[in-house]
C-alpha cells in the first residue's frame, strides 16, 4: 500500500516538474504596462466625468465620485452588450477588471450570458455570480474595521 | 494637473491588480476582493481620503474605492448611532455603483443577445 502511495507522490512530483517547464512564461512587465496605459485611460474618461458632474451638477469632489460611477457602468453596458469590453479585456488584463467597469461588465456580462434561462432564474440569480465575492467580502471586512474603529475611538475618546 | 494624478494613480492600482493575478497567480475573482478588503482597511487608517483629494478618479474608479466608502458609510453612520450604525449605514455611499450594476444589468440582458 505504502508502496503504491510513494509511486503515485511520485508521479505527482515528475508532473508538476513537467508541467512547469512546459508553463508559458508570463509576460509580467508587457501586461503590467498594458494594465498601466489601460487602467489609467479609464480612470482619465472617470476624471473627466467627474469634472462635468462637479461644473454642470452641484457636486464637490468628494460626492461626484458616485455619479461617475454610475455613468461609467452605463458606458460599459454598452460595451459589454456589444462584445467590445471582452476584447479590451484580453489585452488589457487588471486593466479592464480592476476599474469599477470591470465590476460591471462582470455583473451585466452574466446578465446577457444567462437570459436564455429565463429572467427569474437566469438573470436574476446569476447576476451576482462573478461580483459577488467582491460585495461579499467587502461589506465583511468594511463590518469588521468600522467596528474596530468605533470601538477604538470611544475608548480613546 | 488632476487629470495627470487620475491616469498615474488609477493605473498604478491597476499594475497592482495585474501582479497579484501574474506574479502571485490569483483568479481575477481573488485579486478583485483582495483589493477591496485593501480599499477598506487604507480607510480604517485614514488613508483613502487623502488620496481621493489628490487624485480624484484615479481613487475613485478602481474597486479599492468599494472598499473604501463602505466603511465611509458604516462610520458616519456609526459615528451618530453607535455600533448599530455600522450595520445600518453600511451602503449608504457604495448604493450608486450596486444599484446601477443591477440596474443596467436587467436593461443589458433585456437589449442584447448573448455573443458566441
Amino acid at each position: 500500500m505504502t508502496h503504491k502511495n510513494n509511486n503515485k507522490k511520485f508521479e505527482k512530483q515528475h508532473y508538476q516538474k513537467i508541467q512547469q517547464k512546459k508553463e508559458i512564461k508570463r509576460p509580467v512587465i508587457r501586461n503590467c504596462f498594458k494594465a498601466f496605459f489601460v487602467g489609467g485611460f479609464i480612470c482619465l474618461i472617470g476624471q473627466v466625468i467627474t469634472t462635468f458632474y462637479i461644473y454642470f451638477f452641484d457636486f464637490t469632489e468628494q460626492t461626484a465620485g458616485n455619479p461617475t460611477v454610475a455613468t461609467i457602468i452605463f458606458f460599459t453596458m454598452l460595451l459589454t452588450g456589444f462584445g467590445l469590453y471582452d476584447k479590451l479585456g484580453q489585452f488589457a488584463g487588471a486593466g479592464s477588471s480592476v476599474p469599477v467597469t470591470g465590476f460591471g461588465n462582470a455583473v451585466i456580462s452574466t446578465a446577457i450570458e444567462h437570459r436564455t434561462e429565463g429572467f427569474i432564474l437566469g438573470v436574476g440569480s446569476n447576476m451576482f455570480k462573478l461580483a459577488g465575492p467582491v460585495i461579499v467580502y467587502g461589506v465583511f471586512s468594511a463590518f469588521l474595521i468600522a467596528i474596530i474603529k468605533t470601538l477604538f475611538m470611544k475608548w480613546m475618546g | 494637473m488632476i487629470f495627470l494624478w487620475a491616469f498615474l494613480v488609477g493605473g498604478f492600482i491597476c499594475v497592482i491588480g495585474q501582479i497579484l493575478m501574474d506574479v502571485f497567480k490569483l483568479t481575477p475573482a481573488h485579486t478583485l476582493t483582495s483589493l477591496v478588503v485593501l480599499g477598506a482597511v487604507m480607510d480604517g487608517f485614514n488613508l483613502y481620503e487623502p488620496l481621493i483629494d489628490f487624485a480624484g478618479a484615479g481613487a475613485t474608479v478602481p474597486i479599492t474605492s468599494f472598499g473604501n466608502s463602505l466603511v465611509h458609510g458604516a462610520m458616519a453612520e456609526a459615528e451618530k448611532h453607535g455600533l448599530i450604525g455600522v450595520v445600518t449605514g453600511m451602503f449608504e455611499v457604495t448604493s450608486s455603483g450596486i444599484s446601477a450594476a443591477i440596474i443596467f444589468g436587467v436593461i443589458g440582458a433585456l437589449l442584447f443577445k448573448p455573443k458566441g
